[in-house]
């Protein structure tokens, strides 16, 4: 892990001081002494995560005489992927187009849009600017759920219920304040001098942010775009509103509907479950440390 | 943390003094914000206003919408229901925070160290933070079973209880699951306040012969200040927001033993037809997470100039 953060350090071109104290202070501390109540600790939490993880995947992987007569911790005699094909009988695969068309459809504006936005608020100066920056910060008090009525009323009037788009317009909206924060923060990080000497240069501020500012802040970038991704992918109030028709089911809704209609089932359940987290699960493998470093980065500012 | 933003911010001053065109520049900026500003207006902005008219009209999602005056609010207000969904809405946040915090604090400092093994062990900590509120809630659903999951497999027969049909054993379920689910996302946060930390501390801490629980104590733990409330802040208005999870888990029950706000809210809207009382909810949702978030804004704010130019 502390090689995983040296490198995300060293990556990040906004080589300003922020970044030097940084590697200064170097990736963790280490403790000489072998600490036994905190390796202990450590090894219980792993349980307590592991097991249900455990029991879910083997048990997706189960008979239904399976389930009902072995150990419900013991691993699978015959081990079978009829539960799989099950769930991808019922359109699972369909769900996951809708997934990904939400998810992309949503992320991809919200980080356009907050960059821009972003970059504006460092750079600039004025009331107007002060204005909208606090109007993104209050926005960061307010729950989601609270405004859900008015925005089921809203996408009726605007004749896009049970669509797609009327997920990811919500979703763009409550996604803004917390986006702009931090990339706000990484651009204020870009040091000055690149500023000026752009600006000597001739480059206009649309030239400067594109040219300067964006690939500098490259990191951040794909740390919001990934937090902002998990949660849309995982969003279940918004569909469970705004949609009705199976067709556009996203997959926690799916899920939820497949729990209700399959609920003597178990490992059909359990393998819907482990489906639909899989996506995510092979991008957590190839992305890892982007990922972990990232969201880091981007939280403990 | 501080540090870095503190010095981020000195540097980006003279930035927005220097050039000869302010006017015509700024004006040039303020264009760049419209776009997000459009879609927060348009989905953030109006829809707040929106849930306070909404909450003096009558409408049951479908039909045309009526005024119905203070009525809503004279309704709600006398509702016992109102009272329990706003005492659990407390219970579980401020539980939430007592059990989530010292985890993932003592994680975040166990993962930041630079140990081998617990750097394998922090990877599969953070894998609930892939799973929606849905699978997780499914997948607990089905670890309980008295006869089939957890109790059985483990042989522990104290867990072979019926979680989701006697309050109290949900009401913890809950508070359980919540943990399980939003520990990792803070154990992160911590980890990344931990390796902040300026290594010099440490050393000099040794020397003067302090050992790891003092150090913890005395180093640590104040260097952790605006992580622990920067932390603490997400946790608590997110704790507004942990409809899914219990909807999908208890849905509220048994009886209205973790109907929290927000679950309130749904059901009355979306389930009884009444939308009128729900933006009552709704509105008073708004408000507790409006206040939290001062009340913890000015806890951190007081002092926070000064400990940045100590950090550096």
């Amino acid at each position: 892990m502390s090689t995983a953060l040296k490198s995300s350090t060293e990556e990040t071109p906004t080589g300003s001081r922020a970044n030097s104290t940084a590697v200064q202070r170097g990736p963790g501390f280490r403790m000489r002494r072998l600490n036994i109540p905190a390796g202990l600790g450590g090894w219980i939490w792993l349980a307590i995560i592991i097991i249900p993880v455990y029991y879910v995947v083997i048990t997706s992987l189960k008979t239904q005489e399976g389930y009902f007569g072995q150990n419900p911790l013991a691993l699978p005699t015959s081990p079978t992927l009829e539960n799989y094909q099950l769930v991808l009988e019922a359109d699972f695969a369909k769900y996951f187009m809708n997934s990904t068309i939400v998810t992309l459809g949503a992320v991809i504006p919200t980080v356009l849009i907050s960059f821009m936005a972003a970059f504006a608020i460092v750079r600039g100066k004025g009331r107007f600017l002060k204005l909208v920056n606090g109007m993104f910060l209050m926005g960061l008090a307010i729950p989601l759920q609270a405004t859900i009525i008015p925005i089921y009323l809203m996408i009726i009037r605007l004749n896009l219920y049970d669509t797609l788009l009327a997920l990811m317009l919500p979703s763009i909206a409550f996604a803004i304040p917390l986006t702009v924060l931090i990339l706000s923060n990484f651009i204020r990080d870009v040091p000055n001098e690149l500023f000026e000497s752009m600006r000597l240069d001739g480059c206009s501020e649309w030239q400067t942010m594109w040219r300067l500012a964006l690939p500098l802040t490259r990191p951040a970038i794909v740390t919001v775009a990934i937090y902002n991704g998990l949660h849309v992918w995982n969003g279940f109030l918004l569909p469970l509103v705004l949609t009705q028709s199976p067709g556009l089911r996203v997959l926690p809704l799916a899920l939820w509907n497949f729990q209700g209609e399959y609920s003597v089932n178990i490992p059909a359940v359990l393998a819907s479950v482990v489906l639909s987290t899989l996506p995510i699960l092979v991008l957590y493998v190839v992305g890892r440390r982007q990922l972990l470093s990232g969201l880091t980065a981007g939280f403990s500012k | 943390m501080s540090n870095a933003v503190s010095t981020a911010r000195t540097a980006a001053a003279p930035a927005t003094t220097g050039g000869g065109h302010n006017g015509q520049r700024n004006s040039a900026l303020a264009w760049l914000t419209l776009p997000a500003l459009f879609f927060f207006l348009v989905f953030a902005v109006v829809p707040l206003a929106g849930v306070l008219i909404l909450s003096f009209t009558s409408w049951d999602g479908i039909g045309a919408i009526g005024a119905a005056g203070m009525g809503n609010w004279f309704s709600v207000l006398a509702d016992p229901g109102l009272y329990n969904a706003l005492g659990l809405t407390f219970l579980i946040m401020i539980a939430s925070w007592l059990v989530q915090t010292p985890i993932s604090l003592l994680l975040g400092v166990f993962t930041a160290g630079s140990q081998r093994y617990r750097a394998a062990l922090a990877v599969l900590y953070f894998l609930p933070l892939l799973l929606s509120s849905a699978a997780v809630a499914i997948a607990f659903k089905a670890l309980l079973d008295p006869n089939f999951g957890l109790a059985t497999g483990l042989g522990l027969p104290f867990l072979a209880q019926d979680w989701l049909g006697v309050p109290h054993l949900a009401l913890g379920l809950v508070i359980f699951v919540i943990a399980w689910q939003f520990v990792p996302f803070h154990t992160l946060i911590y980890q990344g306040g931990v390796r902040q930390i300026p290594k010099s501390l440490y050393e000099a801490a040794e020397i003067d012969g302090a050992g790891t629980i003092k150090q913890f104590f005395h180093i640590t733990l104040p260097q952790l200040k605006y992580t622990i409330i920067t932390s603490s802040t997400l946790m608590v208005v997110g704790s507004l927001t942990y409809f899914d999870l219990i909807f999908v888990l208890t849905g509220g029950g048994p009886g209205n033993s973790t109907r929290i706000l927000a679950l309130d809210m749904y059901l009355r809207g979306f389930r009884a037809n009444l939308m009128g009382p729900a933006s009552v909810i709704a509105v008073i949702l708004v408000l507790i997470g409006l206040a939290l978030a001062l009340f913890l804004q000015r806890l951190g704010g007081k002092d926070k100039q000064g400990s940045q130019l100590e950090g550096m």
